[in-house]
């Protein structure tokens, strides 16, 4: 145990690991991850290349997966109003595959930024803020599909690995800002952006074909905030996690949008007195607009 | 059509938006109100970030209020000595609501503060317009004459500094003009409003301005203040939508000039019923929204410092 976790220590720093890589053989099955969250210090079972190297595969069969996005790159212009985002892919195998069934979860987040929660309370007849709590970094948008229903396709211990259901994301956000995962204030979240379509669970709305081929198609709300979207494409069995894969969407304002957005936070100044400009130079044009219509 | 507001970062229907402007600007223009009371807990219902609401819904007023105050201009219903006698208190008004409001805002009772002071102000400021106008609507039928005459020498006009107010058609001190304007800009800085439905009824009743003069005089005033709280937003906040305020203008630009036709042949005391009317609805809802348990009890907010 205590040598896992010293190869555990090892691999989280890159000019360790270097040094670690003679230790391959004594640390046993761990192995760097090939495609899991960098984060994650786990043991992919697709034989890492440090473990390959130092001939200690013991992985029966493999089974990786392949992904593409129908674009991984959104354009945020003036008539955007949401969009889809078609995520397919193939389970790659060197070996016939095992028995039992073979499961997907598909997860896209956004951006990750503070909020903070606020409860309302009565005091003297009228409901009042009264306790809040800030979660530092909570995703503005989390939509997951699976094959299956999570609590039977996805174990607890993988879960907890990867990150990968709703609750336990913002779990994984509120501990850092000392709230436990049953705390009302991180319940909230989740059911308000719920309630908002932030945060979107939908089961069987992955579809599988042959043990190889599958899609889905992930909705994104008008409300979307700029900045990179993570999709992570999860391949399991018996609730284990085989192998994992990330790509990046980039969410951007483009053209006019882009502009506004710019000049107001870079020349804020410029941007409010063309904002007024734009209001007087309106509130005079309607004002003659209707004289004129009035004489003639 | 579906438009994407940059800085809102939300897509909302633009002809909403326009029909939203349009609605608030004829009251604005009928009333001589910048219609802020009504336009941004209306943005708030649909679904407008609060601080964005409140940025925008500034700089929009300024367009309704020049177009309004231009309509009143060529008429001569403008005091505009009044008028800057209220925009320098207005001005110093604002920049204390400002501070009070990042104060108020660091122990998180912006909300509650904002609330409580609608309630407050429309529901007294209502029904003193509403009370007033029936009895003043009641006393023309009977002697089929003008409107009831306001009482002659008050502790008003015992005060010092004393200035001829030709268009008002009045010789007062310049402290309560002062501080009215004093006042109105704390609450515009703090309600994220014009400020204009608490301005007339207190040049009405408390420096007895004629109606019809009133309403260009409060427009003018208004006009600066928001400009000045439009700036302060953009730049310390950041949330002033341009996308959003250009179609709510587009809208209100328009209203405005009808509004101002229709308050020009409205009976003054018909008009102050309806105001008043419409000041204790928008009462009644925020005092509804504070006395009834709110079916979801938490709030997100930005987690910014």
């Amino acid at each position: 145990m205590l040598r896992i976790l010293v190869a555990i220590f090892l691999l989280a720093s890159p000019a360790l690991a270097q040094t670690a890589q003679p230790q391959g053989p004594t640390a046993g099955p761990i192995t760097s991850p090939a495609t899991g969250p960098a984060t994650a210090p786990t043991t992919a079972p697709a034989a890492g290349k440090a473990g390959a190297g130092a001939g200690t595969d013991h992985t029966p069969a493999r089974e990786t997966v392949v992904a593409g996005l129908s674009q991984n790159r959104i354009s945020i212009t003036a008539n955007f109003d949401g969009t889809g985002i078609l995520i397919f892919g193939a389970v790659k195998r060197t070996s016939p595959p095992p028995t039992g069934p073979l499961d997907v979860i598909i997860a896209v987040s956004g951006p990750e930024r503070a909020v903070t929660v606020r409860k309302k309370e009565r005091i003297a007849g009228i409901w009042v803020n009264r306790d809040s709590r800030k979660v530092s970094s909570a995703p503005t948008f989390y939509a997951i599909a699976s094959t299956g229903p999570l609590s039977r396709i996805l174990s607890k211990s993988e879960d907890m690995r990867y990150k990968i259901t709703i609750p336990r994301m913002v779990e994984e956000a509120a501990a850092a800002d000392g709230l436990s995962n049953l705390d009302e204030f991180a319940t909230a979240v989740i059911r308000i952006r719920k309630d908002n379509g932030l945060y979107v669970q939908r089961d069987k709305a992955v579809k599988l074909s042959d043990e190889t081929l599958f899609d889905t198609q992930i909705a994104l709300p008008a409300a979307l905030v700029e900045g990179d979207y993570k999709a992570r494409i999860f391949l399991l069995r018996e609730g284990k996690v085989l192998d994992a894969y990330t790509r990046t969407i980039a969410v951007r304002k483009v053209g006019m949008e882009r502009w506004i957005y710019n000049l107001a936070h870079e020349r804020p100044l410029i941007y409010g007195l063309l904002s007024l400009a734009i209001a007087i130079f309106a509130g005079w044009l309607a004002s003659t607009v209707f004289r004129l219509l009035r004489i003639s | 059509m579906q438009i994407y507001l940059p800085i809102a970062e939300i897509s909302v229907d633009a002809f909403l938006l326009l029909g939203l402007g349009g609605l608030v600007g004829i009251l604005s223009g009928m009333f001589g109100v910048g219609g802020g009371f009504l336009m941004t807990p209306l943005l708030f219902f649909i679904g407008i970030p609060p601080a964005v609401a409140v940025a925008t819904e500034a700089n929009q007023i300024v367009a309704s209020s020049f177009s309004g105050v231009l309509a009143h201009l060529r008429r001569q219903t403008v005091d505009l000595k009044m008028g800057l006698v209220l925009l320098t208190g207005g001005l110093v008004g604002a920049a204390a609501g400002i501070q009070i409001f990042r104060e108020l805002r660091e122990i998180g009772q912006v909300d509650l503060l904002v609330k409580l002071t609608y309630v407050i102000f429309l529901g007294i400021i209502g029904s003193l317009m509403f009370v007033e106008g029936l009895n003043a609507l009641r006393h023309a039928r009977k002697r089929g004459g003008g409107p009831a005459r306001r009482k002659g020498h008050t502790w008003i006009h015992g005060l010092p500094f004393k200035m001829k107010f030709r268009t008002s058609n009045l010789y007062i001190s310049v402290i309560p003009p002062l501080l009215v304007g004093a006042l109105v800009g704390i609450l515009a800085a703090i309600m994220g409003v014009g400020g204009g439905f608490i301005m007339v009824p207190a040049m009405i009743y408390l420096l007895g301005m004629p109606t019809k003069v009133v309403i260009g005089t409060s427009l003018f005033q208004i006009i600066f203040v928001t400009a000045f709280t439009t700036l302060m937003h953009a730049t310390t906040n950041y949330t002033v939508d341009m996308a959003l305020a250009v179609l709510l203008l587009l809208g209100g630009v328009v209203g405005a000039q009808i509004g101002t036709r229709i308050g020009l042949k409205m009976k003054a005391e018909s008009l102050r019923i309806l105001l008043a009317v419409m000041v204790l609805g928008v009462c009644g809802k925020l005092a509804g929204d504070l006395l009834f348990e709110p079916a979801e009890l938490y709030t997100l907010g930005a987690g910014g410092e």
